[in-house]
């Protein structure tokens, strides 16, 4: 009996869906308050990300899960969109088309697991 | 090899001869912004877990000016991505048939506008109940 290899395109693109809802809905409001609101003290309290506040929120449940969504979504979202608008620019896919699109989002995401995990629960 | 030596037309700029094209090469565009903050995120969870000294370093290289201002640009480019996201919506989702009629492309994409809304008044919402 012949074997049929499964396609694996329907996981990289369920992956880009999902990272893209992720990235839509809470994207703005995230970098609003990481890399805005909270560096120039706007809006939230002074010690919105502080040591021990970001600590408990990266310890718990709820905080590590959504961290870990965000981080592994973006970049498997935004490593397919690249690696399929590489055509656009004239690289067809290849190892090296791969290797810095995938590989980069595998990296970030050992990286992130791995922090998350050495953070404790 | 070959003698035969085809003519391959070039790629290079065929995207700004378009508006339409100009727009697409922008909002996959946004990608490369996405990437970027993945990876500045994934830079604050190692600091995170180095311990309160290296996570201080890190809020405060979020407070340069740079940095304030790279922010800047990853919110433009990302709050592009929600708004193309959601307009291409009608196109990239199985149409949705409700008592025999197809449900109005408008409605879906400003569903998907609203949803954003929503998402980021009630995340700003709970963080600051969260810190407060």
């Amino acid at each position: 009996m012949k074997t049929r290899k499964r396609s694996n395109a329907p996981i990289f693109w369920g992956l880009f869906g999902a990272g893209g809802m992720m990235a839509a809905l809470f994207g703005p409001v995230m970098v609003f308050i990481t890399g805005i609101a909270v560096p120039l003290g706007l809006l939230l309290p002074a010690d919105t990300m502080s040591y021990p506040k970001m600590l408990a929120f990266a310890q718990s449940f709820i905080g590590k899960g959504f961290i870990f969504v965000a981080v592994f979504l973006f970049i498997w979202h935004a490593g397919h969109r690249i690696f399929h608008s590489l055509h656009e620019v004239g690289i067809h896919g290849g190892l090296v088309a791969k290797l810095s699109t995938y590989g980069l989002a595998a990296i970030v995401t050992v990286i992130s697991g791995v922090a998350l995990l050495g953070i404790g629960f | 090899m070959s003698k035969r030596r085809p003519y391959v037309r070039s790629m290079d700029g065929w995207w700004k001869k378009n508006p339409f094209y100009v727009e697409y090469m922008i909002h996959e565009g946004t990608a490369l912004f996405i990437v970027a903050y993945s990876i500045v995120l994934t830079f604050g969870l190692v600091r995170l877990a180095q311990g309160e000294v290296a996570w201080n370093g890190w809020l405060e290289a979020m407070k340069s000016p740079l940095s304030i201002i790279f922010h800047l640009v990853l919110l433009v480019a990302i709050a592009y991505h929600a708004f193309t996201w959601f307009k291409l919506f009608p196109l990239t989702t199985p149409p949705v048939v409700i008592n025999g009629k197809k449900l109005e492309s408008g409605l879906i994409v400003r569903s998907g506008w609203t949803a954003t809304i929503v998402a980021t008044v009630v995340s700003f919402v709970i963080v600051w109940g969260i810190a407060a």
